[in-house]
């Protein structure tokens, strides 16, 4: 009898392209994801290069005030919802039910169906810079500046319906990540034998799942108001534009620590498998996870300082804003314990690793600084907030996850990335983003305000806005070397172990890559550090059965006409309302032929 | 570098070195980044008490927050260099220690406190109703430009505003569309213009001179162009200036001046722009006019107030000024030179 | 090819089906949603610079009699729920049948209200009443509708040949939680909207 791992599933025998467009498998989604959302994170930094290259020398006249308004609008939305945000689910995609020691998420085809919405929604963000227009009114949109009055085009009807589309990608994915974290779990792996990955991505799943409902209000009513004449947020009729920006921080304070924890996440496996060490304070990383995404729903006023909220919230704000610094302190220092004592192995996944701490650090100092309200006065809406913001959204997030592109390339491909290449691409993209990201306090300092397209010259910011510059094309300089590497990399033969790095986890149990149903036995979980308690304890894992007959469920196209659907609906709203209705019918005609889909 | 002896100290020392060369260089661009734009809109050269309160809890927090860079910068260096892999060494396998991470809970802790406390107390002071003999003026945010008016005495003016030093100032924040933010920041932090909302700032300035300021809050095409001046005067000056704006617009037989007064009429200015004194200049949906020859800048601090520059203005506001409420009138030469004849008499 | 590890079909950590646990956190989400049209309506409450006011036009009496209807389709979901589960299929269908009635019933009710209130001249545009009035109630009215469509597309899968499945309970079950708490929301917006004085 022939090896059964390709009985698994019934995939039909399709063209490649139709295979992974009706594929259900989460490993194939999840590189659907990450190449998706490489991309988008290239475009959001050639849309931050030409920002850039618009700012090197006053009175810049690159491009005119209309398309940098677009560009800074797109590239924060880009970077944010299309490419860091998604590059996490990529990750979780792949390693949630490796690390849990499950065959495929919870609901397979929901998983497609949410990569789907995902790629509507990004392309029709994006495409709007050839419809008419980009959104320019700043990634959180104020009104009423962005009401119709003041925001006559569709630009910022893109941003609603594309944030919309988008939101419902996101939550479906939450729904079915925490339900596959909270519900799937291998024999023995009780919550507190959780990797610490899995946790953040929980956390990060729930604050998806309580914060995204609120900014789909939000954009519901900013639609309400642009095409149907309600005044939510136009003063004229009573209506208040600072509702807009209480949903809107409700949302968007969560929605910054949606973006870092998935980087958290990755280096609390990074630095111990690397240190060779187990996580220092394993529970105390836990529980301030969970304190960071309970108190990040208290403090979204601190968005709000200058506003005019008065001298209670203000003093309130500042306080819970304040606070986060201290579970954030702590993880930061269980990272460094993990290394004291360590053997540590600095490869470029390490590198990047390491830099999280110190990055991630800078810009959480000056969150708190921004948290006294006194102080922020100064530095909100000037070059001091974009620097935090690339601090923790760059030196953090986008940091992290390059670790995790090197710690998890050779399980997701069988590969490993050139360290030599890693190394030089790991430099330029430190060097070049404090380059640009460091002279930005001084910017700020010497009272830069953000979001203009253009500046005189000779008020102190002619320099550091040209070196910032130049430390952008060097960042992308890295970048470019990491792109190449991939590709290099790609074409050399499948070399990697099953485990590599010696991980503690359980996707290091298995083949790399990890074959169709993941495991041949789901190995029994005995400790937090599976896979290093049966080393030391002698145990080896059970060996492969001799038949092995696992049902994974058939591949699906519904996902497809459902996201279709709901695209339809979008761009009805968008355009003609009709077309929405074609929309809703197509919904149904989905959601239908999906439910009495035979699953086995 | 190893574990043991002479490497463990060189690791330190190096570690401490780095980390002592890289804030030495920092302080230093920081230091100097914030007198850099003394002249102009730096943040850390207060010239009011107000600022100089928000300045003392800005150092306070800046060298809180520098230490725990410091502290952890140092600490990734010096466990980097100690615990690089080598040969035969078998890692400590410890799973934590309670007493520490008590330890570094309870350090942030107290940063914390020393950090929030004297920022409440900030807070309470500055953001307490003006003083009583606090000179009111009225800020009110346009697309893009500022109108200041000082109800009390009169004053109407755009983009430039006087204030008399050692008294404090209380200004009423208001905007007619979009939000705005009005900042100066050698004068004080910055605070929104919300339509429909009515904010307050106030602060008592001590020294005399010109200060930059610019909207902060993005607000459309020309967010960036939307600049303004405040002056402060001593008492004398203050008075010199008051008396000026709140004179009618000169009159004069000039003909020229005659000629350009027409053409404000005939190219249709008056429906925007009010002249007091020249009773068909009644509008309002653009700057008032009546003194706009004595201000340094118009367009707000796009373009300086020369012949050179109010020409370019007039042949063409929103190529300037991207988006400019003011549209391209499409005036002739000759038109341009009647009206800057008149607009040239309104001192 | 049949000898082997066969997989444990549905087994899960918590015991709780995966469907089921689907549907509870994402009554979570549906939660805030509506936590923030509510909160949007609570804001907006006497904020309206002109007529019709909500004092004006609010029918309490009618109202209470579609909400009534509305608690009495929670009643029969809980009875399509038992017949589900005890293999009642006869009861399950009439019942499911029934709360299918009642949901168009309140929806009937709320497309009359509207139809008065833009009559009266109430409209989305008219003042911050009637905009957070609709887009709340309305909110409400369209996941109404989409729980009826849920629940006719249970009943319409009870009819075929091969009924439910072996899910069935579960089907029901999780049906019967979605439908619940779009009754609860009902509650509360009843009572800020119509019943707490403005
Ligand atoms: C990944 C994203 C991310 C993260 C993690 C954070 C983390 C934090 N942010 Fe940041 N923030 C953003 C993304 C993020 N932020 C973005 C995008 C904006 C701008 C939005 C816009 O306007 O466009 C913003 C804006 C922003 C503001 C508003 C500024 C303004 O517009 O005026 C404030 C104000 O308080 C703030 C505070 C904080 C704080 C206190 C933290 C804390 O969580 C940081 C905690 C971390 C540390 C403190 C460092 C480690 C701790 C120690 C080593 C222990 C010892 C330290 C102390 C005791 C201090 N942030
Ligand atoms: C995750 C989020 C994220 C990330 C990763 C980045 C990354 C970068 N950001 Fe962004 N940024 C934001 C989120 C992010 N930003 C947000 C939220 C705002 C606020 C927007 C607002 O005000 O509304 C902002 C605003 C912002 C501004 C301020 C604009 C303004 O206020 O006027 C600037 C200015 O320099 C900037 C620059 C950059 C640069 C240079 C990068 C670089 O790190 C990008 C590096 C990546 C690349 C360079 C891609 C690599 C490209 C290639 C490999 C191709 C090679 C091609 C060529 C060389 C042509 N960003
Ligand atoms: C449709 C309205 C409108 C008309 C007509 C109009 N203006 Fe203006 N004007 C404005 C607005 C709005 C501004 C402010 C523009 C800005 O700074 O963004 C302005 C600014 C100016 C300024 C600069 C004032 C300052 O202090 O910054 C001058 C000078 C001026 N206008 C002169 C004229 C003249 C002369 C005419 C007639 C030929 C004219 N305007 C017609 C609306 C108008
Ligand atoms: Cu006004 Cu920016
Ligand atoms: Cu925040």
């Amino acid at each position: 009898m022939a090896t059964a791992v390709g009985t698994a599933g019934q995939v039909t025998e399709r063209s490649g392209i139709w295979e992974w467009m009706t594929t259900v498998d989460h490993k194939k989604i999840a590189i659907l994801y990450g190449i998706t959302s490489f991309f988008f994170f290239v475009v959001g930094g050639i849309e931050a290069l030409l920002v850039r290259t618009q700012l090197a020398v006053p009175n810049g006249t690159v491009i005119d005030a209309d398309l940098y308004n677009q560009l800074f609008t797109t590239h924060a939305l880009t970077m944010i919802f299309l490419a860091v945000m998604p590059l996490g689910v990529s990750f979780f995609n792949y390693f949630i039910p490796l690390q849990i020691g499950a065959r495929d998420v919870a609901f397979p085809r929901l998983n497609m169906l949410s990569y789907w919405v995902y790629l509507i929604g990004a392309v029709m963000l994006t495409a709007s810079f050839f419809l008419g227009g980009a959104p320019d009114g700043g990634w959180f949109g104020y009104a009423p500046l962005s009401d119709r009055a003041y925001s006559p085009g569709s630009q910022m009807d893109f941003y609603v319906i594309s944030l919309i589309i988008l939101g419902i990608s996101s939550l479906i994915g939450a729904l079915n990540f925490a339900v596959t974290i909270i519900n799937m779990r291998a024999p023995g792996m009780s919550m507190m034998r959780l990797p610490v990955y899995m946790w953040m991505t929980l956390i990060t799943a729930f604050l998806l799942i309580l914060s995204l409902p609120v900014l789909t209000v939000g954009l519901i009513e900013l639609y309400f108001d642009r095409n149907f004449g309600t005044h939510f947020f136009a003063p004229e009729m009573g209506g208040d534009p600072i509702l807009w920006q209480h949903i809107f921080w409700i949302f968007g304070h969560p929605e910054v620590y949606i973006l870092i924890l998935p980087s958290m996440g990755v280096i609390s496996e990074v630095i111990p498998v690397m240190s060779r060490k187990p996580l220092f304070g394993y529970a105390a990383v836990v529980f301030a996870g969970a304190a960071i995404g309970v108190l990040g729903f208290g403090v979204w006023s601190h968005h709000m300082f200058t506003t005019g909220l008065g001298t209670v919230p203000q003093v309130v704000f500042s306080a819970s804003t304040m606070a986060i610094g201290i579970p954030t302190g702590i993880k930061i220092f269980n990272w460094l314990g993990t290394m004291y004592g360590g053997n540590i192995r600095f490869n470029t996944a390490m590198y990047f690793a390491v830099s999280f701490l110190v990055l991630f650090t800078i810009g959480g100092i000056s969150g708190v600084m921004h948290a006294s309200p006194s102080v922020d006065s100064h530095q909100q809406d000037s070059y001091f907030v974009v620097a935090h913001i690339h601090y923790v959204l760059f030196g953090g997030a986008v940091m992290g996850m390059f670790s995790g592109m090197f710690y998890w390339f050779p399980k997701i491909t069988g590969r490993f990335l050139d360290e030599t290449s890693g190394k030089i691409s790991f430099w330029l993209m430190f060097i070049g983003m404090n380059a640009t990201f460091f002279p930005m306090h001084f910017l700020g300092i010497s009272g830069m305000p953000r979001r203009i397209y253009t500046y005189e010259e000779g008020l102190g910011w002619d320099t550091w806005n040209f070196v910032a510059t130049v430390g952008a094309f060097i960042l992308a300089l890295g970048v470019l070397f990491f792109i190449v590497n991939f590709f290099q990399t790609m074409r050399k033969p499948r070399t990697a172990p099953a485990d590599p790095w010696g991980g503690s986890t359980l996707e290091w149990a298995t083949t790399s890559p990890p074959p169709d149903h993941n495991f041949d036995v789901v190995p029994e979980v005995r400790d937090r550090d599976p896979l290093w308690y049966n080393r030391d304890h002698g145990i080896s894992l059970p060996a492969r059965p001799e038949h092995l007959h696992i049902h994974l469920p058939p591949p699906s196209y519904f996902p497809m006409i459902v996201a279709m659907g709901i695209g339809l609906i979008g761009v009805g709203l968008l355009s003609h309302l009709a077309l929405s209705f074609v929309g809703v019918a197509v919904l149904i005609y989905g959601i239908w032929g999906w439910s009495l889909e035979p699953t086995s | 570098m190893g574990r043991s002896g002479p490497g463990r100290i060189i690791a330190i020392v190096v570690s401490l070195l780095i980390t002592a060369a890289v804030s030495a260089i920092l302080w230093y661009w920081f230091h100097e980044s914030a007198f850099l734009g003394a002249d102009f809109m730096s943040t850390f050269e207060p010239a009011s008490e107000n600022a100089q309160r928000i300045q003392d809890i800005y150092v306070l927090i800046f060298w809180l927050a520098g230490a725990v860079f410091v502290g952890v910068l140092a600490l990734t260096l010096i466990f980097s260099f100690m615990f690089r892999e080598k040969e035969g060494v078998e890692a400590k396998q410890i799973h934590g220690n309670s007493r520490l991470e008590v330890l570094w809970t309870f350090i942030p802790v107290i940063i914390v406190v020393v950090m929030a406390v004297p920022t409440f107390n900030t807070i309470i002071d500055l953001e307490a109703d003006a003083p009583d003999d606090a000179l009111e003026v009225v800020a009110r945010g346009y697309q893009w430009w500022f109108e200041f008016e000082i109800p009390e005495l009169g004053v109407v003016t755009a983009n430039e505003v006087h204030i008399p030093v050692d008294r404090p100032v209380n200004f009423r924040l208001e905007s007619a569309d979009v939000i705005h933010s009005f900042w100066v920041p050698r004068l004080m932090g910055k605070k929104d213009m919300v339509p429909g909302h009515v904010n307050q700032i106030w602060f008592t300035p001590h020294e005399v001179g010109e200060f930059r300021g610019q909207c902060a809050e993005f607000c459309g095409l020309s967010h960036a162009n939307m600049r303004f001046r405040v002056h402060v005067d001593s008492a004398a000056d203050f008075d010199t200036w008051v008396a000026a704006q709140t004179a009618d617009a000169a009159t004069s037989e000039d003909e020229a001046i005659l000629a350009g007064m027409q053409q404000f009429t005939q190219s249709g200015c008056i429906g925007c722009h009010t002249v007091r004194g020249n009773d068909l200049a009644a509008g309002v949906a653009g700057p008032d006019l009546t003194h706009v020859a004595s201000r340094g800048t118009i367009a707000s601090g796009t373009l300086a107030n020369t012949p050179e520059d109010m020409e370019r203005w007039l042949s063409d506001p929103p190529a300037v000024k991207p988006g400019s409420l003011m549209p391209n009138l499409n005036l002739s030469d000759e038109e341009i030179d009647r009206l800057m004849a008149y607009l040239d008499s309104l001192q | 090819m049949a000898a082997g590890t066969h997989e444990v079909e549905h087994h899960t950590s918590l015991g709780v089906d995966n469907r089921k646990l689907l549907m509870w956190i994402f009554l979570a989400s549906e939660c805030l949603f509506f936590g923030t049209l509510i909160s949007t309506y609570l804001i907006f409450k006497g904020q309206s610079l002109v007529g019709p006011y909500p004092d004006d036009i609010l029918d309490i009496p009618l109202t209470s009699l579609s909400t009534f209807v509305l608690l009495m389709s929670s009643l029969t979901m809980v009875l399509a729920v038992y017949g589900a589960q005890h293999g009642r299929l006869g009861m399950m269908k009439a019942m499911l049948f029934a709360t299918i009635l009642l949901g168009v019933g309140f929806l009937g009710f709320q497309v009359y209200e509207f139809r008065h209130f833009a009559h009266v001249g109430l409209n989305l545009g008219t003042n911050q009443f009637g905009a957070s009035f609709f887009v709340l109630t309305g909110f409400h009215g369209l996941h109404v509708g989409i729980g009826v469509a849920y629940l006719i597309s249970l009943l319409f899968g009870s009819m075929r040949r091969s009924g439910l499945g072996k899910d069935r309970a579960l089907w029901v079950d999780t049906a019967g939680l979605y439908w619940h708490f779009v009754d609860i929301v009902w509650i509360v917006v009843f009572t800020v909207v119509y019943l707490i004085p403005s």
